[in-house]
């Protein structure tokens, strides 16, 4: 088995930690993990905001990138939905312009391998306990994208379920969007940012200590508005939840 | 306000004013939110709700790709059944059609059943413009009309409104529409209904046209179909003697069958009820019975325009049910009137825009009024994937593009005033093609990242506004993976969450301590 991280670009500056962490879970897990330097963006702020040609040779790139790998597995589920969803989109209307050989092909090469790690974990590995340790109050938002566009159903809740010491809160509103959006953020702040506080009012609602999820955009956004607020809540990819040993007594 | 939206802003202004209104919010809120439940409650009822919304989704698509066919196969049975069908290519059009056929019945008043179509058109305005007043006799549409404002949800177009405001509604205004509001009014709803009920009755039994809009149309019988709650849509379509039914050409479906998918459809979506309770049905003219003249103009107003792009035209499916606003985040904090149109949330933010093409600030703000969070393609009763079709219009509006307008195949320019995000975007999109560059620029980063302000200036204070900035970590995941395994794959080391003293400022995640 070849299995590939696609760490991001927001997580190869923002939140290295967090492509750490997939490493340590993955190698824990007995899987060999190659990290192909030529990797980059997937090409979603471009497209996601109108410019879907500027994505195109982003998509070529991801396709060179990883051509030697049967699983890419990303800690991102929105990019792991911008290749599984819009690749072939953008092939087929590259296609339908008379341009852009290739790109169907590439669609078509890059969506089955495309895996989102929870997906990963539960699907091709076949495990829901990771072995992990990490004792404290966490609640899980599923984002949007993991939710709707791929799908993740429960499977970040079991895994987190299997996590030695750690007490699952129930989200009110669970479902909601936070308000991210890429762009939108900034195209429609005013919006954006109540959609942000009152994603922030109902995670405070808990009472957790950790608000986690699947993606760090998101996380971002939730841990901005948190942390100008001066709540004390910590945000933690899910990744850095299940690579954890922290107190282990196994 | 008034009744028309020439001249709105761009959506983000709008919503932020509309974002700070708190009571607005909370009446919002609160109905969304009850009814979105009682919704997902209905629709779980139904173990072939998939089978029933891929079915009303292939009939829509199959009826629009044979659009002309349906459509003279539907003149004709109105035709031969009594009626007479208007063709009207846009709102002036269809107003100048309407309103010529209310003076040839020589009245000046005419009651209304609740109609998207002639909000569209601005058909009450016009109508005004020439004598003749309109009377709206939905319960919603009337506390719309009577506080002088535009409605703001497709289903409940007075969402925006509490008891309270409409029993004050109600006092003020009911008398110089007709009969007068009782003495002592309270807030209770059964009072606010009888005071309605009591004020358009009178309207019902003096009434000689009516209007009305349709929620389908079968081509095979020319039967035309309006699904209520109230029940003064039926008053409305069969005590006057004049009837004209104002329909849009994407409401045809071919054959009486296939509103066995929809009348499911449609109610447990819009109402979250298993049947509406009327469903009233008509077709042409019957002698003794029901009106005796019978009037069907057919609106184009930029549907073909629309069906000409085959990513866009999935919109034209819509059957109005309202399920995607009740979703909708961002319709539920900027509230309908936000989206300048009669159709707002995410159905308003493809509709609108492909209806009067990409032409106006607020049109070309409407696609990015999302998300893309696709809670609205979740729950639509036939399936219209709206995050596709926004993102498609987004491209229209800063890549330009083919489009059909006014019938004509033309290719739109990259809109105007996305220069800096255009030229930013470019920039990012080279960067990120040449990692070698991109990672320079980010150990700059890493290496400046104590200067790094945690609020920006410029375009990007609106984020840093209501929100603090990540502070950039000392190594990029790329120069940790190259100094710890190189080209081999050697172990690295990992640090875990939260072994640090302080919450959230493990050194490495989050740079040094200020
Ligand atoms: S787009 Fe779909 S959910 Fe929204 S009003 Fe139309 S049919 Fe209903």
């Amino acid at each position: 088995m070849r299995v590939a991280l696609f760490v991001t670009c927001i997580n190869d500056m923002l939140h290295p930690r967090t492509g750490q962490a997939v490493v340590a879970l993955l190698e824990r897990l007995g899987v060999e993990v190659g990290f192909p330097t030529e990797q980059s963006c997937c090409g979603q702020p471009q497209f996601n905001t109108g410019y879907r040609h500027a994505a195109e040779p982003l998509m070529r790139r991801f396709d060179r990138a990883f051509q030697d790998y049967e699983y890419v597995v990303t800690p991102s589920a929105s990019c792991a939905a911008m290749v599984r969803d819009n690749y072939p989109r953008i092939g087929a209307k590259a296609a339908a312009e008379r341009r852009g050989r290739g790109l169907v092909d590439a669609a078509a090469v890059a969506v089955p391998k495309m895996y989102e790690l929870t997906e990963f974990l539960v699907d091709v590995l076949k495990v829901e306990d990771v072995g992990a340790s990490f004792p404290h109050t966490v609640t899980y938002h599923p984002t949007c994208h993991g939710l709707r566009v791929l799908g993740l159903g429960d499977r970040p809740r079991r895994l987190l379920e299997h996590v030695e010491g750690l007490e699952l809160r129930e989200l009110p509103g669970a479902e909601e969007c936070c308000g991210f959006g890429g762009t939108f953020a900034v195209k429609n702040p005013a919006v954006s940012a109540a959609m942000g506080a009152d994603k922030v009012r109902h995670i405070l609602s808990t009472g957790a200590e950790v608000v986690c999820a699947v993606d760090n955009s998101c996380l971002l956004h939730i841990g901005g508005t948190l942390s100008r607020r001066g709540a004390p809540v910590r945000p933690v990819h899910i990744a850095e939840i299940l690579a954890s040993t922290e107190g282990s007594v196994r | 306000m008034s009744g028309t939206y020439l001249g709105m802003p761009a959506f983000p202004r709008a919503a932020a004013t509309a974002t700070r209104d708190t009571r607005l919010r909370a009446n919002l809120t609160h109905a969304t939110r009850t009814i979105r439940d009682k919704r997902a409650k209905a629709v779980a009822e139904l173990d072939d709700w998939a089978e029933l919304r891929a079915a009303g989704a292939a009939v829509k698509d199959r009826t629009l790709r044979h659009l002309d066919h349906y459509l003279e196969q539907l003149e004709a049975a109105v035709t031969a059944a009594g009626g007479q069908v208007h063709w009207a290519l846009d709102a002036d059009e269809a107003n100048r059609i309407v309103t010529r056929l209310v003076r040839e019945t020589g009245e000046t008043e005419v009651v209304k059943v609740k109609s998207m179509a002639t909000q569209e058109i601005g058909l009450n305005e016009a109508l005004a413009r020439a004598g003749i007043r309109a009377y709206e006799t939905d319960l919603a549409e009337l506390i719309v009309q009577l506080g002088h404002d535009r409605p703001s949800h497709i289903l409940v177009p007075a969402i925006h409104r509490n008891r309270a405001e409409i029993r004050d509604i109600f006092r003020r205004e009911m008398a110089s529409w007709g009969r007068p509001a009782p003495e002592g009014l309270t807030d209770s709803p059964a009072e606010l209904a009888e005071a309605a009920r009591l004020h358009l009755r009178e309207k019902f039994l003096s009434a000689k046209v009516g209007i009305s809009g349709a929620n389908f149309m079968v081509a095979e019988t020319g039967t035309l179909v309006v699904v209520e709650s109230e029940g003064n849509g039926r008053m409305c379509l069969t005590l006057p003697e004049t009837l004209i039914s104002v329909v849009g050409i994407e409401k045809v479906v071919p054959e009486w069958q296939d509103l066995e998918i929809f009348l499911q459809l449609l109610p447990r979506s819009s109402t979250a009820e298993r049947m509406n309770p009327y469903t009233s049905t008509w077709t042409g003219t019957t002698d003794g019975d029901g009106p005796q003249t019978f009037h069907l103009v057919l609106l184009d107003n930029g549907r073909t325009d629309t069906l000409a792009d085959t990513v866009g035209r999935q919109a034209l499916r819509c059957i109005r049910c309202s399920a995607c606003l009740n979703v909708c985040p961002v319709y539920e904090r900027a509230g309908g009137h936000a989206y300048g149109s009669p159709y707002p949330g995410p159905i308003g933010a493809i509709l609108t825009p492909q209806l009067r093409g990409l032409a106006g600030p607020l049109e070309e703000s409407l696609p990015y009024a999302s998300s893309l969070c696709g809670a609205c393609y979740e729950v639509c009763p036939v399936a219209i994937d709206i995050p596709e079709v926004l993102v498609h219009l987004r491209e229209r509006v800063v890549q330009g593009g083919p489009v059909t307008l006014g019938g004509t195949r033309t290719v739109l320019q990259p809109a105007k005033g996305h220069a800096a995000e255009r030229a930013a975007m470019r920039a990012a999109g080279w960067a990120f093609d040449h990692p070698g560059a991109l990672r320079t620029g980010m150990r700059l980063a890493a290496r400046t990242r104590r200067l790094h302000p945690r609020r920006l200036p410029g375009p990007g204070r609106v984020w840093s506004r209501t929100r603090d900035l990540p502070e950039v970590p000392a190594e990029s995941f790329r120069d940790w993976w190259q100094r710890t395994r190189g080209t081999s794959s050697g172990r690295g080391t990992w640090a875990e969450p939260g072994t640090s003293s302080e919450p959230g400022t493990s050194s490495e995640q989050r740079g040094d301590a200020k």
